[in-house]
């Protein structure tokens, strides 16, 4: 049975999609952006051991030379995390879609469904169409949570075992946007028109940063691309700097007025369900 | 002496507290129910309580009057014909109230308000400004945060318009609660979350379990107390499990002859407080309510409230590590699920003069400290949410006249109403019989059972006098039972 990496399961998630969900996050992304406020999840670890001495219960050791987390032990202060200089985190485990489903038997009679988020999820995306046939035999509802940088054409499986998905789009500005993330963004926005036109697309997020991005440009640009699908709702949201190791560590959180400015901007272009958070 | 003359001068009282207060001194100067040697040990060990409801009892607890027929009939005792009109129906409950006796001399349940304002809801606007004047006039001349409305199942403009208002008064009174059944909408469950989220009322109440109990007569009266329409509860006896636990001190000696002893004992003083009621003061002789029907001798129950099983499961099993105590482990909490069958069972069996009796989740009082209300599981303590509603929905099976805890979200729940019904749904698919939830940043907050204005706690903490009554008991809930550091539901990763 195939396995991937999870680095979190959260029974109760009031932000990843509609209703409660219980929320399962991949290790693994092909981004690295300058805001990421989970960095632990972008790469895998190399065994490098600087978390070991720090962990205040010894949950950490290493065997063979590789760093070996002790799931029963672990007090959870992610003090490894934080350590961590690789953008990575020893506490992940390898889990088959059996073992995801059976770690989410105590939320089941509380969620609507799952959503797979990140890190990028899709980067496993034949263990996640694995996992959602299984969760859709359960009555529930299977979200994806994605950085828009796998071409959905071309992984159908996971199109077809996936209700909808909610997509990131950080910035539609080509120079920006390889600033911000380190890639291009040319197959998110092929990704956008696509989720639209088979509607499969729940919501479009986007992280506002004032003073380094291009906010207005990018809000405008995807609001009227997505005003002729009254059924997509426009996440907008602050930027905060909680969990950030990037470079926008020290950047400015909005404020009220310009979120409200934006929203307005979104409504102005013809969206009505758009939420700022 | 000395506490009538500390009640005259309490600076932090408001005249109408302190005459209150007076009343309920000068009932406990005599001391007329006389209980048996075994009894009154477990009343000297703080097992057994009469709630301080005074030791001269002359009415019921709670009073729950059949206000459909009021409206229906209107009242020759007090010279009312049915109303024609909306204004006429608010005007004589408004009249009602103040005859309702009720533990410090106010009302516990005014009524189930959408299903009696909903057919003389004529014009938007004034049913609108009428419901306003109602629930102003409650929590200005009635500030007691345990008097409660209800309303639900079904989705009416009254009901909206209640809701409304209270989202947009910010108040603690009336307490609140949504009768909720598969015939409640998506669309008003979700409008009255919304209204929950930012002033902490009303809460759900899962009809399923108490149309098995009671039958579609019943009302949500108190904290979350559910009682019989047309009649109500003689008295609150409150059996403390934590004391029951360090007297027994092991999980024999309580499974043994103690827990009985202490159950009978609890009985036996509800026993005689019920027949001084009925059969020395003849209650029912004297009251309007009774003569017009409105509450009916046979509709009145006796409850056995129950606190600190946390603490007594805990105590008995000796265990201190978090996950061998009550609420995380499976031996702890199937402990706990024996003692609450063991005392429903010697409960139900027990045949008092007058009514049955009930299991009732006490919501603790003022004084208690490290005492964990009802049947839930301690502050602090809290597992993830859906193994604490699993825990939480398990107990509370045999408690007939309520049993509530409370969730406070964080404020993403404001953005996301449906996740919250979600949980509502899912818990009432396992059997919990009622959810009170708030979010963590309102000023209107749920303590234990019943609300207050933490802007009020704090005005009260600085030596002032606020209007409502349950501000003082609040204020020291916050303290004894560290009941404003219950666990936060929300975001944790993303």
């Amino acid at each position: 049975m195939l396995k991937a990496p999870i680095i979190k399961i959260i029974p109760f998630s009031y932000v990843d999609g509609p209703g409660n969900r219980s929320a399962i996050f991949f290790q693994g992304c092909q981004f690295c952006c300058k805001y990421c406020h989970n960095p632990e999840t972008i790469n895998f670890c190399i065994d490098c051991g600087h978390c070991i001495s720090i962990c205040p219960v010894k949950a950490l050791e290493v065997i063979d030379g590789k760093v070996i987390w002790k799931h029963e032990l672990c007090c959870g202060c992610d003090a490894c995390i934080k350590i961590c200089t690789y953008n990575s985190s020893p506490k992940i485990r390898y889990m088959t879609s059996n073992e995801i489903v059976e770690s989410i038997t105590a939320p089941l009679p509380f969620i609507q469904g799952i959503t797979a988020s990140g890190g990028e999820c899709t980067l496993h995306h034949h263990f996640i169409a694995e996992l959602f046939d299984k969760i859709h035999d359960m009555g529930k509802t299977t979200f994806v949570d994605s950085n828009g940088q796998t071409d959905f054409r071309q992984i159908p499986h996971l199109i077809d075992a996936t209700d909808k998905v909610m997509l990131d789009i950080k910035s539609v500005d080509e120079q920006e946007h390889r600033m911000l993330t380190g890639q291009s963004c040319k197959v998110v926005m092929e990704n956008l028109h696509y989720l639209l036109s088979i509607h499969k697309l729940f919501e479009i997020r986007t992280v506002i940063v004032p003073d380094l991005l291009d906010n207005y440009r990018t809000v405008d640009t995807v609001s009227k691309i997505i005003s002729a699908w009254p059924e997509v709702r426009y996440k907008l949201i602050k930027f905060r700097t909680w969990g950030v190791k990037g470079e926008f560590l020290n950047a400015r959180v909005p404020d009220d007025r310009l979120m409200e400015e934006l929203e307005n901007l979104v409504r102005h272009n013809g969206v009505l369900n758009v939420v700022t958070v | 002496m000395q506490d009538i003359l500390s009640i005259v001068k309490d600076a932090e009282l408001t005249f109408n507290q302190r005459f209150i207060a007076m009343a309920k001194a000068a009932e406990d100067v005599i001391d007329p129910i006389q209980l048996s040697e075994d009894a009154r040990y477990f009343v000297n060990q703080k097992v057994v309580y009469d709630m301080d409801e005074g030791k001269a009892p002359y009415r019921p607890r709670y009073v729950i009057p059949d206000y459909d027929k009021f409206m229906k009939h209107g009242s020759p005792f007090l010279m009312l014909e049915p109303p024609k009109d909306i204004w006429e129906a608010i005007s004589n409950l408004m009249i009602l109230y103040h005859h309702v006796p009720g533990s410090g001399g106010l009302p516990v349940y005014i009524g189930h308000l959408d299903r009696l304002l909903a057919p003389y809801d004529q014009d938007e606007e004034e049913t609108y400004r009428a419901v306003a004047m109602l629930l102003k006039h409650v929590d200005r001349t009635m500030s007691d945060a345990f008097i409660h409305c209800d309303i639900g199942p079904y989705d009416t403009r009254v009901g909206r318009i209640i809701l409304d208002l209270s989202a947009k008064m910010q108040r603690p009174v009336p307490n609140m609660s949504l009768i909720y059944n598969e015939h409640t909408s998506d669309d008003f469950a979700l409008k009255a979350i919304e209204a929950g989220l930012v002033c902490s009322k009303p809460s759900f109440v899962n009809d399923a379990m108490y149309m098995k109990d009671w039958g579609s007569r019943y009302a949500v009266a108190s904290c979350y107390n559910v009682l019989p329409i047309g009649g109500g509860g003689y008295t609150l006896g409150r059996l403390n499990l934590m004391e029951l636990g360090k007297l027994a001190e092991t999980k024999e000696v309580l499974m043994g002859d103690l827990l009985h002893r202490a159950v009978m004992a609890q009985c036996e003083q509800m026993d005689k407080r019920i027949q001084f009621i009925v059969d020395d003061c003849r209650y029912f002789e004297n009251s309007f309510l009774h003569d017009e029907g409105l509450i009916e001798k046979d509709k009145f129950v006796g409850m056995v409230g129950i606190v600190g099983l946390a603490e007594c499961v805990n105590t008995v099993l000796a265990d201190r590590k978090r996950e061998e105590r009550f609420g995380s482990s499976e031996i702890a909490n199937q402990l706990a699920e024996d003692i609450i069958n063991k005392i429903h069972d010697m409960v139900t069996e027990y045949k008092p003069k007058h009514g049955s009796f009930y299991l009732h989740g006490q919501v603790g009082i003022a004084e208690d400290i490290g005492l964990t209300p009802a049947t839930r599981i301690p502050v602090g303590e809290e597992p993830e949410l859906p193994i604490h509603l699993a825990v939480t929905a398990r107990l509370q099976k045999h408690f007939a006249t309520g049993n509530g805890d409370l969730y406070p979200f964080d404020a993403t729940a404001k953005k996301n109403p449906q996740a919250v019904l979600d949980i509502i749904k899912g818990a009432f698919k396992i059997n919990m019989r009622y959810i009170s939830f708030y979010s963590s940043d309102s000023d209107v907050i749920r303590v234990t059972g019943y609300l207050v204005k933490l802007s009020d706690i704090e005005k009260l903490e600085s030596g002032r006098a606020v209007l409502n009554n349950s501000t003082v008991v609040g204020s020291g809930a916050k303290k004894g039972l560290k009941s404003l550091d219950r666990k936060v539901q929300g975001f944790k990763y993303a």
